[in-house]
């Protein structure tokens, strides 16, 4: 190591406390974090929670939600609660599978698309190409290939938003390999890992942990719709698009199957997309308004 | 300028050459040997054989790939297994549908969302303001198919105002296609308006510090002739831009929602290809999505120009 210190590595251990202190400090910000806290208790703690999600009780079949069923039960008297609550894991599981898949590769990609010249213009084709498809036409093709698994599900809404995270990646790589202190940890004879790893990487995080919030509310957003055109997750696992999916056809007798299963999309969403617009205030105050917009339309 | 649209075409050689291989790989990523795969488990030998020559598999995979540029460059998608006709006539015959929806939606997000972020954004902070970006942050938050699924449960089977699913052509008369479009358009469309509000709030905040809107108001102009006649116009460039932006993603919304209301367009024909395991439909509908999204995308990049004429090219 070198005996100069770098200026990233005199703040970094004081910038973190800080930064969660000034996202507590924000109302709605909180509201998001207690949401999201909340669906990701109840997820983990599904099996202490509810009942058995797949426990089929054919005499109670659609009957109204009641003290013994708090919402209802489907079509062949699953109980809807028990469903939504394991739903809940399953979500959390796809969006934080997503978001590590997707942040591995894209900051990989990203990076040496950065770093090398040479690499940029292959790499970042690619990824252009993969942007060019609508992201659930993209991720319906890919499962078409893969087959209905939980894990197929990750790997194509992870392929599809890899190439988010590596433009995010590349742009402010470009902008901190030009500062004096990588130019100084070159001058001291630094190797390229050491580089990208201890002096680029660190200082291009703040958009890729903002970045990271907005495709886990893709991911969970992606994996209900896949499973609810009936392409994503194998039918007899419990998720929200599932549940929405059976529920679609018994709309009109039970309209319990529709209502509870969204409501729980619509927070768990509403929540992560709070959360990710205080994140993004505080790490990324440049990205605010229409370009954050613009990105997230895409 | 006239370069600069050469240079953009061009620059989308790569990216199609990309698009194309994705969509080529698509069929060999599924684990085994397609042709199998793809007739099924109780297919004879005969028959994987057969399929396997229709789509020119038994050719070595660049040969494959070089064959499928070629094919791609006359028009030509192959045919499909299951519908026995022609890729691009399957497509074509679903286009109608998917266009009108997305179009309806798009006419209905703009209408929703361009007013009410402008409202927003004249009244900044006030309790109109909070109500409407409350009212978006909701908006950002529903899945389009669960909106659809809300307004069928709202308007067909709560008030029966509506069909609860289906689609009457237009060759069967206009207002019975404009009927069943009505809630479909409604759930793409009002999702979409939160987006296109949002955006248009902060680009009209953006406007209403510059310089030329002090300028206004210090020479004595109207409220309404600062807010109306000079902020909006300005603020409208990054709007119109990402009204193309929705109109792309719109598109992918459609394939969505056509699942919700049983619309037979251009999303109920993949995912029944996907259910089927026809391959070149699904490779045909999404190389046509991905074509009509890339140059949409085109299309509002070079609109900078038309509507921003500070904006130069070189």
């Amino acid at each position: 190591m070198s005996v100069i210190a770098l200026p990233h590595e005199a703040t970094a251990a004081r910038a973190t406390p800080r930064w969660l202190v000034l996202l507590a400090r924000r109302r709605t910000t909180l509201v998001g974090a207690t949401l999201m806290v909340a669906v990701i208790v109840i997820g983990l703690g599904a099996p202490w929670l509810a009942g058995s999600p797949t426990h089929m009780d054919v005499a109670a079949r659609l009957t109204p939600p009641n003290r013994a069923h708090w919402f209802g039960t489907d079509d062949v008297g699953r109980d809807v609660f028990s469903r939504v609550v394991y739903g809940a894991r399953l979500s959390i599981l796809v969006g934080a599978a997503v978001v590590i898949f997707s942040v591995v590769v894209g900051v990989l990609c990203g990076l040496f698309a950065g770093h090398y010249h040479r690499l940029d213009n292959p790499i970042m084709r690619v990824m252009d190409g993969l942007m060019a498809f609508p992201a659930i036409v993209l991720a319906i093709a890919l499962m078409a290939s893969l087959g209905p698994s939980v894990l197929n599900v990750v790997t194509a809404i992870g392929i599809v938003y890899s190439p988010r995270v590596a433009r995010v990646v590349r742009g402010s790589v470009l902008v901190v390999r030009e500062t004096a202190y990588v130019e100084a940890g070159r001058a001291l004879g630094a190797s390229d890992v050491t580089l990208m790893g201890r002096h680029i990487l660190p200082n291009c995080l703040s958009p890729v942990i903002v970045q990271g919030s907005f495709v886990f509310a893709a991911a969970v957003l992606t994996e209900a719709a896949l499973s609810f055109l009936g392409v994503g997750v194998p039918p007899y696992v419990p998720s929200w698009g599932n549940i929405l999916s059976e529920g679609r056809l018994y709309i009109q007798q039970a309209p319990w199957l529709v209502l509870y299963p969204g409501a729980a999309i619509m927070l768990t969403i509403f929540a992560l997309n709070l959360f990710g617009d205080g994140l993004r205030d505080l790490l990324d105050p440049k990205m605010r308004g229409r370009d954050a917009e613009r990105q997230r339309a895409t | 300028m006239k370069t600069y649209v050469a240079r953009r075409f061009l620059a989308l050689i790569p990216v199609a050459l990309v698009v194309a291989t994705v969509a080529f790989v698509l069929i060999h990523l599924a684990p085994g040997d397609p042709a199998s795969v793809i007739a099924g488990p109780d297919a004879t030998q005969e028959d994987v054989r057969k399929i396997s020559r229709q789509l020119g598999l038994d050719a070595p995979l660049p040969v494959q790939l070089l064959q499928w540029y070629g094919r791609l460059l006359q028009g030509d998608l192959g045919r499909s297994i299951f519908l026995r006709k022609p890729v691009t006539e399957a497509i074509l015959d679903r286009v109608e549908p998917t266009l009108l929806l997305t179009t309806s939606a798009i006419v209905i997000a703009v209408l929703i969302g361009v007013p009410a972020g402008v409202l927003a954004a004249r009244y900044h902070n006030s309790a109109t303001d909070q109500a409407l970006m409350a009212a978006a942050l909701v908006g950002i938050s529903v899945p389009n198919f669960l909106a659809g699924l809300l307004l069928v449960l709202c308007f067909s089977v709560w008030l029966g105002w509506f069909p609860v699913a289906g689609y009457s052509p237009l060759e069967d008369g206009w207002p019975a296609t404009l009927r069943s479009l009505v809630l479909p358009a409604l759930a793409l469309g009002v999702v979409q308006s939160a987006l296109i509000a949002r955006i248009a709030r902060s680009s009209m905040l953006d406007v209403l510090r510059e310089q030329f809107i002090i300028a206004g108001r210090a020479k004595g102009l109207g409220e309404r002739a600062v807010i109306y006649k000079h902020a909006l116009k300005n603020a409208m460039i990054p709007t119109v831009t990402i009204i193309g932006i929705s109109f792309a993603v719109l598109i992918s919304g459609a394939v969505v929602i056509e699942t919700v209301f049983n619309i037979p367009g251009l999303g109920r024909l993949i995912i029944s290809a996907v259910l089927r395991r026809d391959y070149p439909v699904i490779q045909g509908v999404v190389l046509c999505v991905a074509g009509v999204y890339m140059l949409i995308n085109l299309a509002v990049d070079l609109s900078y120009v038309i509507f921003d004429p500070r904006v130069r090219y070189q």
